[in-house]
């Protein structure tokens, strides 16, 4: 388990700063995904990104999904691929299927 | 997330101790693993899950858990702080790997040319004895010289590395087996070293001949269908 970017110590560092943050987790996939289960991206309320999720294709909506996380307090899970209702507007265009666990940094 | 459980992973990172974390995705419960304080169900997971090296998500009982594997890096010990080290040991630790050198001659091995770089000043078979390489470990020679190559080749035949490497023509690699097997190596063991080094990729650019070593130590490591060679 490495990668290019340490998400979670820049998360923890933009929470020691004041900023709110959220975390996002891919917790499953089937089929072929960009990237594998305990990938992670950080978002804050303000707007920096840090990690991903996927080649780029759902990173936009689980932003969306992390301020409401933030704004709520309640951790969401998101389903994203080509069964999902809304395969047209944010789906994963390799055909695989993941699975997004979003919640706030506490 | 708990901001607690991030310094807690990041001091399991830094002592090099396998941990596994827990998220409960129905009630937000986390949990690092191995702990007397989690159901005995969700430790034997988190135990599985590291012997694996598999992050994913499990039903225990009726509660769905991501369970995330976070064992120590793989290590790559590289002997020979030379040219082509320079080029490997970036790429090597940006393809996840910790990366430490051992060259004993000051004049290769020094902060100048390696900056930041763990570096060991130690013969060979010295420092191998200290790191004691196991199943996530690779070792590779770079020297040339085997004054320095053939104690840690030899140390590194009795240790578990997962791969083990070393630079050099066919015909240097022919009497570098000659020598081990004076040193009381069998033929059997000494299948184990990959020589010459690196996927046959046509390398000819130092960068090329590292790129070649960490491809092929990552398709051993991986099982990827090039990390197997046939005599």
């Amino acid at each position: 388990m490495t990668d290019v970017e340490d998400v979670l110590s820049i998360a923890a560092g933009w929470q020691a700063t004041g900023e709110q943050v959220a975390i996002a987790t891919v917790t499953e996939t089937w089929g072929s995904s960009p990237r594998p289960a305990g990938s992670r991206m950080a978002v804050t309320k303000s707007g920096k990104m840090a990690g991903s999720v996927s080649g780029g294709c759902i990173e936009g909506a689980v932003a969306e999904a992390a301020k409401q996380v933030m704004a709520s307090g309640a951790p969401k899970l998101l389903d994203f691929g080509v069964t999902n209702e809304r395969a047209w507007e944010v789906g994963l265009a390799c055909g695989g299927k993941v699975k997004v666990f979003v919640e706030p940094l506490t | 997330m708990k901001i607690s459980t991030i310094a807690a992973l990041n001091r399991a990172l830094a002592t090099r101790q396998p941990v596994a974390f827990a998220k409960n995705l129905t009630d937000g419960a986390e949990f690092l693993l191995p702990d007397p304080s989690a159901p005995a169900a969700l430790n034997e997971a988190g135990r599985m899950a590291l012997a694996a090296d598999k992050t994913g998500t499990h039903m225990l009982g009726n509660e769905s858990w991501f369970i995330e594997a976070r064992n120590p890096s793989p290590r790559l010990i590289l002997v020979g702080a030379v040219h082509i080290a320079q080029a490997l040991a970036p790429l090597a630790a940006m393809s996840g790997f910790e990366v430490i050198l051992v060259d004993p001659r000051q004049g290769f091995g020094n902060q100048e040319r390696f900056p930041g770089a763990t570096m060991i000043n130690d013969w060979p078979d010295e420092a191998l004895d200290r790191l004691r390489p196991d199943i996530r470990t690779a070792v590779v020679t770079l020297t040339h010289d085997p004054k320095l190559d053939d104690p840690a080749l030899d140390r590194a035949l009795q240790s578990g590395a997962f791969y083990i490497g070393a630079l050099g023509s066919r015909k240097t690699h022919a009497s570098r087996l000659e020598r081990l097997t004076a040193l009381g190596h069998d033929a059997a063991s000494l299948k184990r070293i990959r020589g010459p080094v690196g996927l046959d990729i046509a390398a000819v650019t130092t960068p090329e001949i590292a790129l070649s070593i960490i491809a092929e130590i990552v398709a051993v490591r991986r099982g990827g269908s090039l990390g197997s060679r046939t005599p």
